[in-house]
């Protein structure tokens, strides 16, 4: 029992860093219609940037507070380079484009650290372990991770609307010219948006940096995950982003836990674990495509 | 008209020139993997190979020759692509690189078929060390259980009762479960298959801990290990309970990221930057003042594979094309392996001595390998009485 | 602007199938008769691309889960051969299967159960649209891929070698030159049938879906049936193009229908030009040789790759083929 509530904690966590990850993707689609494969590419910037000036000083914190301005400004230089260009064009150029992207940063990054993986470290003061159920010692590090999911969510709730920069941006959304006729300039707000969401994805790059490889390519295997997010969620709503990533840590979490378990049941030991651990591997993806086929729009579509 | 003219130009110019033909170097077709997150392993493998061949001169075993390098970005279908065109535009007689088993598996069979050599810097298949073992197919590493075999054997030795396994779902994950269990003969505390590719391993920590083993042995190559090892030390179970693995996780590039959280894992190898023989010693102060880093094992089954070729081509004046002489050359492995004890199996696979070694801290401050103790000497592999060549 | 589009892009499309026809001898009169066996590659990757161009570029649908029928259709062909070569029957019950190498039955076969696999993805896919259809069509393939992953008998992830090249009467597959202009008569029968297709009542009726469903619709027609039909006749298309590569390289693994392999099938496309078939056939071309001809400058070729593609967009609106070619219409 306790040890399924353990897992609970741990599914929570895996939907918080997802959350971080989809947060900005959803939004910049949501506001501008692009999708960005090179999401992925500003959260290894973010988790390089930290991991280097981390190494260089010692101290984690400053290594977050380079990796969020370093993410930020690679967002807004590939909106003002290729991005911006691309608004009117059709989501398939968008695609092409940021697939290069990808190759080029990928790539980039190879040349500039080399091939080995970098060390980055938790920081001293969470680096212990905390009691959250009697006999589960619990990673502190991880704790920090969803709180810090949580201020982000709480944060964004604000900037959307409790503020006169977020009244703006969604206004722009919904409708471009006549924000741009009322004297906003629409094309500064989108570099600014866009900067935010790679910069959102730099945090989840930094937080990742200590419990995962920080290698080139890391963003590919979230990206797909957060695809996956932010469409089971409805694109473009972040509201959505966030129950969805939620329910894509628990579905699969728990599904690698108890899926081998339950074929045990009834299945010769070698055979469970094998297709066990295979639906596991699948699980999300099932989820996803059962969703869509009951809600072809996700769970919480935006209005058109 | 011309073409033609050319053509028997060329050849009168041969035959004229018989003994400057030999001086034309040997071509050397290495496949190997450079991009991707697994790029290191080509890359070390490449440079311990080039490394033999600069020491040389650009010869190797006296002969000239020449390194054709090509990345295979860890996909089979271009693995087998570049094996064709080092054979068919370079005229190759010799592959060597493939760091992946599943790209060995594509082009192996098929070039050993076509009267190619290939000598493995790496990838050890079970298919190839049996029932598909090749005449032409060389493996100057190890077969892929080897490494999980010697784990097995210490933590047997070590009286371990009740280990936990983990490994990702695919082939080799599964063949490293079975080599470990081969020489292991306590209890399996759980026996969990993850996804390849697997970041996050929290679940699994926690079902591991709920289970209560006095140890654990875990075969997840490249970033999987490296995100498993910081989970683990995060979650503060590398203090209560050891961990056991093979070289693969803890290798001198891997122990940089991973730092001190992989501290005191013991794991299985073949050789190891501390190994006492002389060929050793030269090898590992000449990479490092190359490239400036430790060398990896691959970088060392690199460097050997470069100087068994070697010895083949001294064996047979450079001409690979010459097939029974240059075999038999390879089977006696006629070098100086830098393991210090190295000959070839009746299927081309090493005989050789493994070892237990530990991750330390240096004084200095890094994280490194020791070797602790030999385990196995002389040891073969479990495939070889299937094959026929 | 010499030529008038029309005729212009009838000189590329005529030149072009010349210089692939005489290919084969050319090039083993310079002794570079690797590049028979890339260019076999390279027809097979037109194949699928274009066969993902007939839904993508026609019907609007665009799936990132096309590489799952290619790797189907290479799973059927070495799986067959598997057996054959193994010498045990495949299926014992309700009826006996038994494993093959012939040409005649093994590659129909693989089209038909690609076909069969795409007409199920497709009739759960198609309720969706945009962005979503995307999506749901990367999960199927992804569950696909996952399975093969666990096929133990034919290798896992590790994948499954062949033994040798399926058998067609009249042909020696293991003669690369054969083997070549069966891909390039396949690719050429593909595109013929295609073009017929896209022309017709059916394709019209596919191209009007594309631009208001709703009309097509309020006209009468049941567009999630015509889309369906196309989406598997797509994918018997890949399938066809996986039995290839399947007996091309000899080799079938998992990574046939990784996502993103799926990707690079979809940048071929749109590479090329969508929505013209030839454009995928040049972009397939141009993706392989660019990987070849840059690899062999340096290692890290990808950095050259990416701002590429990225220009190619910012410039070349239409694709190369709309470059190379002119108008569409």
């Amino acid at each position: 029992m306790l040890l399924i509530l353990e897992q609970l904690v741990n599914g929570l966590q895996l939907g918080v860093m997802l959350f971080l990850m989809s947060a900005g993707l959803t939004l910049v689609f949501g506001i501008m219609q692009v999708i960005n494969l090179a999401h992925g590419s500003f959260y290894m910037v973010g988790a390089y940037a930290a991991a280097t000036v981390a190494q260089l000083t010692g101290s984690f914190l400053l290594g977050l507070l380079a990796a969020l301005p370093a993410a930020a400004i690679v967002g807004m230089l590939v909106e003002a380079v290729v991005l911006r260009r691309l608004y009117d064009r059709d989501h398939l150029d968008q695609v092409l484009a940021t697939f290069g992207l990808i190759l080029f940063f990928n790539e980039l990054t190879r040349m500039l650290w080399g091939r080995q993986p970098l060390f980055m470290d938790v920081p001293e003061w969470l680096s212990g372990t905390v009691e959250i159920l009697p006999g589960a010692p619990y990673p502190s590090y991880r704790l920090a991770v969803i709180g810090v999911g949580i201020l982000v969510a709480v944060f964004l709730y604000l900037l959307f609307t409790r503020t006169r920069l977020g009244m703006q941006i969604r206004a722009g959304a919904s409708n471009r010219e006549m924000v741009a006729a009322l004297g906003v300039n629409i094309r500064f707000l989108y570099t600014l948006v866009f900067g935010l969401g790679a910069m959102l994805a730099g945090l989840a790059g930094v937080m990742a940096g200590p419990i995962l490889a920080v290698e080139a390519g890391m963003g590919e295997e979230i990206l797909i995950l957060t695809f996956v997010v932010i469409v089971i969620g409805g694109v473009g709503s972040i509201r959505g982003a966030l129950i969805a990533a939620l329910l894509v840590g628990m579905v699969d979490t728990l599904g690698r836990v108890f899926l081998p378990g339950l074929f045990r049941l009834f299945l010769p030991m070698a055979e469970a674990d094998g297709i066990g651990a295979s639906l596991a591997s699948m699980s999300v993806y099932i989820l996803m495509a059962v969703i869509l086929v009951w809600r072809p729009r996700g769970l919480f579509p935006e209005p058109a | 008209m011309t073409y033609r003219r050319l053509a028997t130009a060329g050849l009168i110019m041969g035959l004229v020139t018989g003994p400057a033909i030999a001086a034309e170097p040997v071509k050397i077709g290495m496949i190997t993997t450079l991009s991707t997150k697994a790029g290191y392993l080509g890359e070390d493998i490449r440079d311990g190979f080039r490394l033999a061949i600069n020491q040389g001169e650009g010869k190797l075993g006296g002969i000239p020759v020449e390194l054709l390098v090509d990345d295979d970005g860890r996909k089979p279908g271009k693995g087998k692509q570049i094996a064709e065109r080092f054979i068919k535009s370079n005229g190759t007689k010799i592959l060597t690189g493939i760091v992946f088993s599943n790209v060995a598996m594509a082009v192996v069979p098929k070039v050993t078929r076509d009267g190619v050599f290939y000598i493995s810097p790496n990838a050890g298949p079970s298919r190839l060390a049996g029932k598909g073992c090749s005449k032409n197919y060389f493996n100057v590493a190890w077969q892929n259980d080897n490494l999980h075999e010697a784990a097995g054997q210490y933590v047997n030795d070590k009286q371990f009762k009740n280990v936990y396994l983990l490994a990702p779902n695919y082939p080799a994950g599964k063949d490293a479960l079975a080599g470990f269990k081969r020489y292991y003969k306590g209890d399996v505390a759980g026996e969990v298959y993850t996804k390849l590719g697997q970041s996050d391993y929290a679940a699994e920590l926690a079902t591991l801990r709920a289970a209560r083993p006095d140890a654990v042995f875990f075969f997840l190559p490249g970033g999987m290990g490296i995100n498993f090892l910081k989970q683990y030390a995060q979650a503060g179970l590398n203090k209560s309970i050891p961990v056991f693995g093979p070289a693969f996780s803890f290798d001198e590039r891997i122990l940089k990221a991973v730092g001190s959280a992989a501290l005191g894992v013991r794991n299985g190898s073949q050789w190891s930057h501390d190994l006492d023989n002389p060929a050793n010693k030269s090898f590992v102060e000449a990479f490092r003042a190359a490239y400036g880093r430790t060398p990896t094992l691959y970088a060392s089954q690199g460097y050997d594979a470069a100087h068994l070729i070697g010895s083949a081509l001294a064996a047979t004046g450079g001409k690979p094309e010459d097939m029974d002489g240059f075999r038999s050359a390879l089977e006696k492995a006629d070098f100086d392996s830098v393991r210090g004890n190295f000959r070839f199996g009746p299927n081309h696979h090493p005989i050789q001595d493994l070892y237990i070694r530990e991750v330390i801290q240096t004084p200095e401050g890094s994280v490194t390998n020791r070797i602790e103790t030999k385990v196995f000497t002389d040891h073969s592999d479990a495939y070889a009485s299937e094959c026929r060549m | 602007m010499l030529i008038p589009g029309n005729s212009r892009k009838h000189l590329l499309l005529s030149l072009g199938l010349v210089a692939l026809v005489i290919l084969p001898p050319v090039s083993s009169a310079f002794g570079e008769s690797y590049l028979i066996s890339l260019f076999s590659r390279i027809l097979i990757y037109a194949l699928v691309a274009v066969s993902l161009d007939l839904i993508l570029g026609y019907g609007g649908m665009v799936s990132l889960g096309h590489a799952a029928f290619f790797g189907v259709g290479a799973y059927v062909v070495g799986i067959l051969a598997f057996h054959s070569y193994e010498g045990d029957p495949l299926l014992t019950w309700p009826f006996l299967v038994e494993g093959t190498e012939s040409g005649l039955m093994a590659i129909p076969l693989a089209m038909l159960i690609s076909a069969f696999f795409a007409l199920v993805i497709g009739f759960f896919s198609l309720r969706t649209s945009g962005m979503h259809f995307i999506m749901i069509t990367l999960a199927f393939a992804q569950m696909i891929y996952y399975f093969c992953v666990s096929l133990e008998t034919y290798g896992g992830d590790d994948g499954l070698s062949l033994y040798a090249r399926n058998q067609l009467p009249g042909l020696d597959l293991s003669n690369d030159g054969h083997f070549y202009y069966l891909c390039l008569g396949i690719l050429v029968l593909y595109l013929f049938v295609s073009n017929r297709l896209v022309n017709s009542r059916f394709g019209r009726v596919i191209q009007g879906t594309r631009e208001n469903e709703r009309r097509m619709q309020a006209l009468g027609y049941a567009t999630f049936r015509y889309k369906l039909i196309c989406f598997t006749i797509a994918g018997a298309g890949a399938g066809l193009a996986g039995a290839l590569i399947a007996n091309q390289t000899e080799f079938v693994s998992p990574g046939l229908m990784h996502w993103t392999r799926s990707g690079e099938i979809l940048v071929m496309v749109l590479l090329g030009g969508m929505g013209t078939l030839f454009g995928p056939v040049l972009g397939a071309m141009v993706l392989l040789l660019l990987e070849e001809i840059l690899a062999s400058y340096t290692e890290h070729w990808m950095v050259l790759l990416g701002p590429f593609l990225v220009i190619m967009v910012l410039f070349a609106k239409r694709g190369l083929y709309g470059l190379l070619a002119g108008q569409r219409h």
